[in-house]
């Protein structure tokens, strides 16, 4: 399957990892992905929140540029970014006059053909046929898997059949041998654009999100989305001082968790690049020590 | 109650000017406070969701300016939860927004929303700038604008250790294209 791709600008920087083990996986999943030339950054919550007019005319422009180079269909691998794209397109379409306004502010051709799926449509779509052969080493582990708000929410553009307890990435975890949890905060916010500018918000929200996953006996929680993987992992000492307990509970990209199923090293897919070390009992995924359940080793390099 | 003003939609209060602007009707709600309820950030809020469409609803210009001043529209992390709950089918998160850059032009930003601010601002000049995000370029910007000189904003060190931070931004080619675009999307403050 081939489809466009946007990496957006932490899959450039913070959450490298998530790019990295994404391109790992691709080969194995039958997945071409060719990227939308010179892009730009979609605007993210800032333009979202101060200027609605350069918060469609930012993701209009990828957009744009991607219907230039006859993609049909772009994976957007950052949920967030995903929302942004979606609804301009969702907004754009309904609205002629708009779109042709937009058209002329970001100077390009745009009719909004071009259609824009987050990352558990692309691999729901790749992991069909014969891909239990190609697990070759079951990730048998219990997972809290944590959708956060945009790939359930707003409905125009949320692509899960149930937003309050999606289970499409659950369905994804037990293909590859993991044990997903029912828990309680599979869609709840995790302070999303507040990280760096009320970093206080940030550790209740995603500190209650962390307990109740390591309450439930998870041995890690996966994510789709570089703003969730910042909160709940960069942001983890931050979480244990507001309040006052330690968890060793890692959390990893869902394209991470299906390389180490597929067999790829944990380098190669940027395990090493978490600040909440990545440690499993076994049978844990090839490299590292054998280690024993996780227990509290938790980074101190973070912010000090 | 405040003010004379009493009355639904004329033409030029802010219900009245939100719902030409977005579509959306403060009218629709019927208080049912489901949206605050499902609102992760309610506790921290000075009004709570339902209560900043309250605001909206009873015609007093005095309170529609208080919905302005209020620091839970620049809490509010538009993450959608009140709008995919609400039984009236009412977009609170776009109500936010339009509350936020109405709040913005007017010069009614809470104080206590500045760093908030400050932070939407930085992140927005490095992409005019670039065209794409810096990070190291977002900090610098945002502790110079907030003067949190000495906070390690981004957990700066460890993102350094772990090759997550580049020195140098990548400006993109159709840089300039996107200057066009800050242009002609800006608005212009109230004199
Ligand atoms: S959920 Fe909807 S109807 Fe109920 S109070 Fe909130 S906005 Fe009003
Ligand atoms: S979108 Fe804003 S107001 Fe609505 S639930 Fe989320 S934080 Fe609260």
């Amino acid at each position: 399957m081939k489809v466009g791709f946007f990496p957006g600008c932490s899959l450039e920087g913070s959450s490298r990892e998530y790019n990295e083990s994404l391109l790992a996986i691709a080969p194995a999943l039958g997945l071409e992905l060719a990227e939308v030339p010179d892009w730009n950054c979609c605007g993210a919550t800032a333009a979202h929140s101060l200027n609605h007019k350069l918060a469609l005319a930012l993701p209009a422009r990828i957009l744009a540029l991607a219907e230039r180079a006859g993609i049909t269909e772009l994976l957007v691998p950052c949920s967030a970014c995903f929302s942004r794209l979606a609804a301009t397109r969702e907004q754009l379409t309904r609205d002629d006059a708009l779109r042709g306004e937009i058209a002329r502010i970001i100077e390009l051709p745009f009719t909004a053909r071009t259609k824009v799926l987050n990352v558990l449509e692309v691999l729901a779509l790749c992991v069909k046929d014969g891909f239990a052969q190609q697990v070759r080493r079951p990730f048998a582990h219990k997972v809290a898997c944590y959708y956060g708000c945009y790939l359930t929410r707003p409905k125009s553009i949320g692509t899960c059949a149930r937003a309050e307890d999606p289970q499409e990435m659950d369905e994804m975890m037990k293909l590859v041998g993991a044990e997903p949890l029912d828990w309680a905060f599979k869609v709840e916010c995790c302070g999303a654009g507040l990280s760096v500018s009320r970093t206080s918000s940030v550790a209740e929200l995603s500190g209650r999100i962390v307990a109740d996953a390591a309450a439930r006996g998870a041995e890690a929680i996966i994510v789709a989305c570089p703003m969730c993987h910042t909160n709940l992992d960069l942001r983890r000492s931050a979480i244990e001082r507001h309040r006052q307990a330690k968890y060793a509970l890692p959390v990893l990209y869902l394209s991470q968790v299906i390389g180490l199923a597929l067999g790829l090293g944990e380098r190669e897919l940027g395990l090493h690049r978490h600040a909440v070390p990545v440690r499993l009992a076994s049978p844990a995924p090839a490299g590292g020590e054998p280690a024993a359940r996780p227990t509290a080793t938790v980074s101190q390099e973070q912010e000090n | 109650m405040p003010g004379s003003s009493h009355g639904s939609a004329h033409a030029d209060t802010l219900p009245a000017k939100m719902r030409a602007a977005t579509g959306e009707s403060v009218f629709n709600c019927y208080q049912c406070g489901k949206c605050t309820a499902g609102c992760p950030l309610a506790q921290e809020m000075d009004y709570a969701p339902n209560q900043i469409v309250r605001l909206l609803q009873l015609g007093f210009p005095e309170l529609e300016e208080e919905a302005l001043k209020a620091f839970s529209i620049w809490l509010c992390l538009t993450c959608e939860t009140c709008g995919a709950r609400c039984p009236k089918e009412v977009d609170l998160p776009r109500i936010m927004e339009y509350l936020r850059q109405e709040s913005l032009r007017r010069g009614l930003v809470h104080p206590k929303a500045k760093d908030i601010l400050a932070f939407h601002e930085a992140f927005l000049d490095t992409i005019r700038r670039n065209g794409r995000l810096h990070e190291v370029g977002l900090i610098s910007q945002y502790k110079l604008k907030t003067l949190h000189l000495l906070q390690d904003v981004l957990s700066a060190p460890a993102l350094l250790l772990r090759g997550k931070l580049k020195l140098l931004p990548h400006k993109i080619e159709g840089q300039d294209a996107i200057s066009r675009i800050f242009e002609r999307t800006t608005d212009h403050k109230e004199e």
